[in-house]
């Protein structure tokens, strides 16, 4: 049965949510010359000359590096909090359970910017402004509360058989979170590292107020002040763009399972 | 220590509390009493409400607030575009999951990367414009950027191209995990496209919709920072075209090194989207019934 309407919805859909992307690489390709003459083609005789300057002349390198501490160090920090967390929520019985996870769950709406003028003035007062620590802290502390819920209904879909074998053999909770749960829990913990990673790689709002030194700019505030810098010579500008999505492009199309998974359970955040 | 001692929960969850606590906790008990202070460097004088009336007599401040209620618009025309792209995604046509990769895409690219590449695009002399020119559609050849009356709608058809992806993912996730036998069924009876997402499909949609339109709305009062600090220069320009609640906030802070002005601001943004988050709360408890 051939239906051309859907398709081609479909079609120009895709075509405008690959556009910028489209225009980009093209552009960084184009000399100057050329993009001055012809805005939207192809280029005649692409130049690697802007990726060359980008690479070597700009501090991007630095940039990422930085992004890529934080992303680790928030990343394996939330993760260890929150599995930790979500194991006794999930697993034992205790006081203030339920309050400690509908409170936590809570904080999954609360946006970042309310918390900006307070730790700023903290973090002023003991010193963390452009630190990887204090930022770390921040990026952790905001993607624990999904962490913790998306861990938390993950847990308790465990069979209780499972756990009443290791107490038999005289597991302690901690053997049995990393011998016996956590293995069984690579699907979630992959979902959260892609969903915890894309938020602080892509974060500018924390990164141009907690890390205004320019030897720690994240990748996102780097390109935020660069674009200013460079504001005629549009494929240089491309270029830089180009190399800045890159790592996040790369994985998305070499994982693109999990990422499409990952997306799919972290859009509830 | 014993396995059954009545500690060991408590030591589970003490760095999540202690976290939560410092990121969240403190901060916003702290940023209560900021508001009602004249804070210079890290404390100051307790002032009542001087804040809030300094704030709420400054035309820039309700300035901003009439944005983001305008971003707001964005947010019907985002619920129906991706709606339809999810429906459309479901029929799984050949080729769908190239569709589904590239329709995703705008949501894995960085708001900052994609701000700064649209931006060139609608320069007044840049390939947007070189294009609607050539189709003779010279009333469309604007100063997308430029001029003040046009830069928060293009700051708009931003937020709308990169946030749909999401409603996409989220429908389509819904959509996934629907009983399919109800809709084979109405396949089988010979029901058409159009029928069955309007009577099967969209009914066993409604808390997604609705959870979407939700958090659109958070996003719209308090997340779209990175989009006006690309595309307005950092200023909120062309003059304050695209001024907007968190920019407004970030400047009283950085910028006029005023915390308690900017943490009256953030009071008044967290009450309101108190009542979001509550919304929230409440479609997730009947979802969950």
């Amino acid at each position: 049965m051939m239906r051309p309407l859907p398709h081609l919805a479909l079609m120009i859909a895709s075509a405008i949510a690959l556009v910028p992307t489209l225009f980009m690489l093209v552009t960084a390709l184009k000399s100057q010359e050329e993009y001055q003459a012809d805005k939207t083609g192809l280029p005649d005789a692409p130049v690697l000359d802007h990726f060359r300057q980008i690479l070597f002349d700009t501090p991007v390198f630095l940039w990422m590096a930085n992004s890529l501490i934080l992303v680790a160090g928030s990343v394996v920090l939330s993760l260890a909090v929150s599995c930790l967390a979500a194991y006794a929520i999930a697993r034992m019985e205790f006081r203030g359970r339920d309050a400690l996870f509908t409170l936590s769950t809570a904080l999954m709406a609360v946006p970042p910017v309310v918390l900006i003028v307070p730790l700023f003035v903290l973090y002023s007062q003991i010193g963390l402004i452009s630190t990887y620590s204090g930022a770390i802290l921040i990026y952790a502390g905001l993607v624990a509360p999904f962490s913790v819920y998306l861990l938390v209904t993950f847990f308790r879909t465990l069979p209780q058989d499972l756990f009443d074998a290791a107490v038999l053999d005289g597991a302690s909770h901690l053997q049995i979170l990393i011998r016996v749960v956590l293995p069984l829990s690579l699907a979630p913990l992959l979902t959260l590292v892609i969903v915890n990673a894309l938020f602080v790689w892509n974060d500018l709002l924390m990164a141009v107020i907690f890390l205004q030194d320019d030897a720690k700019k994240t990748v996102m505030a780097g390109i935020a002040v660069f674009q200013g810098r460079y504001n005629n010579q549009i494929p240089l500008t491309m270029a830089g763009m180009a190399v800045a999505a890159a790592p996040m492009l790369i994985l998305y199309l070499v994982f693109q399972r999990h990422f499409v998974r990952g997306l799919m359970a972290g859009a509830v955040k | 220590m014993r396995r059954n001692s009545p500690l060991v929960p408590y030591l589970f969850v003490l760095p999540l509390a202690g976290l939560l606590t410092f990121v969240f906790g403190l901060s916003l008990v702290r940023l209560v009493g900021f508001s009602f202070k004249q804070v210079r460097g890290i404390d100051g004088p307790w002032i009542g409400l001087r804040n809030y009336e300094l704030v709420l007599g400054q035309p820039l401040f309700w300035e901003a607030v009439r944005h983001n209620i305008q971003l707001f618009l964005v947010i019907p025309v985002m619920v129906v575009i991706a709606l339809a792209l999810a429906l459309l995604l479901y029929e799984r046509l050949p080729g769908w999951r190239i569709h589904r990769t590239i329709l995703f895409l705008p949501y894995v690219l960085a708001i900052p990367i994609i701000a700064v590449v649209m931006k060139q695009m609608f320069q007044f002399s840049g390939p947007v414009n070189t294009v609607l020119s050539a189709l003779s559609l010279d009333f469309l050849v604007l100063d997308w950027i430029g001029s003040a009356d046009v830069a928060l709608w293009t700051v708009m058809g931003l937020i709308l191209w990169r946030e749909t992806a999401l409603g996409v993912i989220l429908f389509l996730s819904r959509l996934m995990a629907l009983d399919e036998t109800l809709i084979e069924a109405a396949r089988l009876d010979g029901a058409g496209w159009r029928h069955r997402a309007w009577y099967i499909l969209i009914p066993q949609m409604r808390g997604v919709i609705e959870f979407f339109a939700v958090i659109s709305a958070i996003t719209m009062l308090s997340a779209v920072f990175a989009y006006v600090y690309v595309i307005g220069g950092g200023r909120g320009g062309p003059g304050t075209a695209t001024m907007v609640i968190e920019l407004y906030i970030f400047n009283a802070l950085i910028r006029t090194s005023l915390p308690g002005v900017a943490a009256a601001v953030s009071v008044m943004l967290f009450l309101v989207s108190l009542i979001l988050i509550r919304a929230l709360f409440a479609l997730r408890r009947r979802e969950e019934e």
